[in-house]
């Protein structure tokens, strides 16, 4: 008895000075927020806090299927650069389903100087015409326009799979003769080696350069070039010239991306969700408590105070792992607070059921934990089954962000309902079984009846 | 006793309502929101210190919007008030020059110093809708299996009257029903009202999934423990109607502490979540509903079918 005594006075103990995490970690992170408390304050979605949402669509069909990840993970490098030039505190560049690419802004409500900037970046492409080619478009292009001439021309380009992502540098320098500015490329080894075989192979063959799609220039091949030095000699200014060597350095594309969808949220609309939260929240804790407590009287009690345990636990763990919080996620907490009583509500009736059997309170106590434990284990292992799914499949922030606090709280309120819950009980269960300890401890609201109940069964079973 | 032994009439009662859900839903169909159907919302706030004559009507927005027809056609443009100073507008996807130009017409220049408030602006692709429509169909097959498969596994010693799989087909026919009644429900509302079938109602399904599991499986799980202590002569019709009547109190309590909650998330918790509280809502009452009247009750009538069956053949093969 003094044992578990001690082991119910830590678990208060301990729930009070979470809760006291909990409290002055959010205070001190407004405050301080440098300091070793102040490193943990809750973390907001974007639909609370504010902020840009921007999925990008990569096209990887002139990737090879072995490349797509890495690819991607050059994409993905690359726009990371371009995001921290803005300066944004903690954006997020990631990987999303192999193809998309995710960009989020927090705070960042303006955001079409942001994704005009993310956009420019260019595009390199290298295209063969073979001569034979040439021949052949020299004829039939005879009669177009020249708008006419231009599009066929570029269209009769085959691409060598030679890109922006094999190019391992660029530079500004100024042609030996004409003084005018050109872009030296230096190429990676892959693409040194891709551009050796192509020159090798294309000799007398046009090479056109692409940049965005738009030939910038069309050198013909004179000798197989083996080194992985090329020369871009465009009609730049060079400032243009200049411009590209930046962008090919920093931000050249390895793969086309195009925006397919855009979300902004302002902060006022996540204030007042932020909000609507914690008010959602401490209302039904009081309507829930008070239910709790005037239909299962002293256990009642109890589970309030369990229930105070999880939510305490809930938001130390929010801030300790971190749980980026939705609207969603807030409202999977509140469906987990009616989740983490069901445990009490099981363990209760069970017990109100071995009382009635005549059993002295101990052993309905033990019993009632007992006997609701299997019903307890198998109902929440379907819920984290549903959850961990949900996690997994959800698409998107808001189905993840649900999931996420969902898995953690059906956790979490098991071992509450069974650690917490059953040694606070213990701890004010009375020794002797008089009729006002069964009162307390009996549930409903027709207390009389059940009482009598309790003293009529006995003789019921003995038969 | 009373709920096994008068379970044709929770099973009509049940069948009417999933039937009405049915048809709401093949004709009216669901109103897809944005992340699945793709396309663009825009929440504008007209604050009362700049509009002290209060928004501008519709029409006036909607005849702005209109005005760049000829940069940015087609945009089907509808619109909602939302609260008093603010409108929904729904437009289809455009792209980010499109969106430059739609914001400058409704007067939104940039966040700091403009009167127009933009508090949102969602733009989804058309792909990235079919995705998640996608994915969440598949989430909903998936939990589905999976609760089949952990039931029959939970109930693996229970193999008498009935097999332990039936258990978890029972189970499903539940959450069949308690999924169909929501979506049936936003069928009508989104014909009516407009309500929106999008990710977060697909988040709500699946948590009416977990939830009434959860109490089937409580009642289930009581058969199981009476099933072990009882007589062998003992009509497996009574065993389910006494673990019923145990785990009455237990359903309703538990399910009244769950809607507590969901009631103050709809009248408290802010537009965002209020069509997300209503699904849970109707989806829970519907489990709470079914694991008692509809689940266990089927268990007997799958028994009583067995029985008779055996029956036929014995007296066929006389």
């Amino acid at each position: 008895m003094i044992k578990t005594r001690a082991i119910a006075v830590m678990i208060l103990i301990a729930a009070v000075m979470v809760g006291f995490f909990v409290y002055y970690s959010q205070v001190y992170s407004r405050t301080a927020p440098t300091s070793t408390l102040g490193r943990f304050p809750f973390k907001l979605g974007l639909d609370l806090a504010g902020g840009s949402h921007l999925v990008y669509q990569a096209d990887l069909s002139q990737i090879p299927a072995t490349e797509a990840a890495s690819s991607m993970i050059a994409l993905q490098n690359v726009i990371s650069r371009r995001v921290n030039a803005f300066g944004v505190s903690e954006p997020l560049v990631e990987v999303q389903g192999g193809n998309q690419l995710i960009v989020e802004l927090p705070g960042v409500t303006d955001i079409n100087q942001a994704i005009a900037n993310i956009g420019q970046t260019p595009v390199l492409e290298f295209k063969v015409l073979t001569a034979k080619e040439q021949q052949i478009l020299a004829s039939t292009t005879a009669t177009m326009t020249a708008a006419e001439q231009a599009s066929t021309t570029m269209a009769a380009f085959q691409p060598i799979g030679l890109t922006g992502r094999m190019l391992q540098s660029a530079a500004l320098n100024f042609d030996s003769t004409s003084g005018a500015p050109v872009v030296s490329l230096n190429f990676n080894a892959e693409g040194t080696a891709l551009f050796a075989s192509t020159t090798k192979a294309n000799i007398g063959n046009v090479i056109g350069i692409f940049l965005d799609g738009d030939m910038i220039s069309a050198p013909v091949v004179q000798e197989p070039i083996l080194n992985g030095q090329a020369q871009i000699s465009g009609n730049f200014t060079v400032a243009a010239a200049q411009e590209l060597v930046r962008n090919l350095n920093y931000g050249a594309l390895p793969v086309p991306i195009t925006l397919v969808s855009t979300e902004t949220i302002g902060a006022s609309l996540g204030q007042s969700a932020v909000q609507g939260g914690i008010d959602v929240g401490i209302i039904s804790f009081i309507i829930i408590g008070a239910f709790l407590i005037l239909w299962y009287r002293l256990p009642g009690v109890v589970a309030v105070c369990a229930l105070g345990v999880y939510t305490v636990i809930m938001l130390a763990l929010f801030k300790l792992i971190p749980v980026t919080l939705t609207a969603a996620g807030i409202a999977g907490f509140i469906i987990t607070i009616g989740m983490a009583v069901d445990a009490n509500i099981l363990i209760f009736e069970r017990m109100k059921e071995e009382l009635r059997k005549g059993s002295p309170l101990a052993l309905a106590m033990h019993e009632g934990f007992a006997r609701a434990w299997p019903s307890i284990r198998d109902s929440n292992t379907s819920s984290i089954i549903t959850g961990i799914i949900l996690y997994y499949f959800g698409s998107t922030s808001v189905v993840t962000g649900f999931a996420l606090v969902f898995v953690i709280g059906v956790i979490v309120s098991m071992f509450t309902a069974i650690s917490a819950s059953r040694m606070f009980l213990y701890v004010i269960a009375p020794k002797n079984d008089s009729k006002v300890s069964r009162f307390l401890f009996s549930n409903g609201f027709h207390f009389k009846k059940s009482v009598t109940a309790a003293v009529v069964t006995p003789n019921i079973t003995k038969k | 006793m009373f709920i096994v032994n008068h379970r044709k009439f929770f099973y009509t009662f049940s069948a009417i309502l999933v039937i009405a859900s049915v048809l709401a839903i093949c004709i009216w169909g669901l109103d897809l929101g944005i992340d699945f159907k793709g396309g663009t919302l825009v929440e504008l706030n007209y604050p009362a210190s700049s509009f002290p004559n209060g928004r501008p009507d519709q029409a006036t927005v909607l005849s702005q919007i209109s005005s760049i027809s000829a940069v940015v056609p087609n945009l089907e443009p509808s619109i909602q008030s939302t609260g008093d100073t603010g409108y929904i507008i729904r437009l289809r996807n455009v792209t980010e020059p499109e969106k430059v130009a739609l914001e400058s017409t409704l007067g939104i220049t940039d966040n700091a110093s403009t009167t127009v408030q933009e508090k949102q602006f969602d733009s989804i692709g058309p792909v990235l809708g079919a995705q998640a429509a996608r994915a969440s169909v598949m989430a909903i097959i998936f939990v589905v299996l999976a609760i089949v498969l952990f039931i029959a596994f939970a109930f693996r010693k229970v193999s008498q009257p009935i097999s332990s799989w039936k258990y978890g087909i029972v189970a499903v026919i539940g959450l069949i029903h308690n999924v169909i009644i929501p979506t049936g429900l936003f069928a009508i509302l989104g014909h009516f009202y407009g309500y929106e079938v999008d990710t977060l109602f697909v988040t709500a399904l699946l948590v009416v999934l977990g939830f009434s599991v959860h109490d089937t499986i409580v009642v289930f799980d009581r058969v199981r423990e009476n099933l072990r202590h009882a007589p062998a002569k003992k009509p497996f019709a009574e065993i389910v109607g006494e673990s019923i009547n145990q785990t009455f109190t237990r359903s309703i309590n538990t399910s009244l502490t769950a809607l507590f909650a969901l009631v103050v998330l709809y009248f408290v918790g802010g537009e965002s979540t209020q069509h997300f509280a209503l699904a849970l809502i109707v989806g829970i009452a519907a489990g709470t509903y079914s694991s008692i009247c509809i689940g266990s009750p089927l268990l007997v009538t799958w028994e009583k079918w067995q029985a008779k069956k055996a029956q036929q053949a014995k007296t066929g093969k006389k």
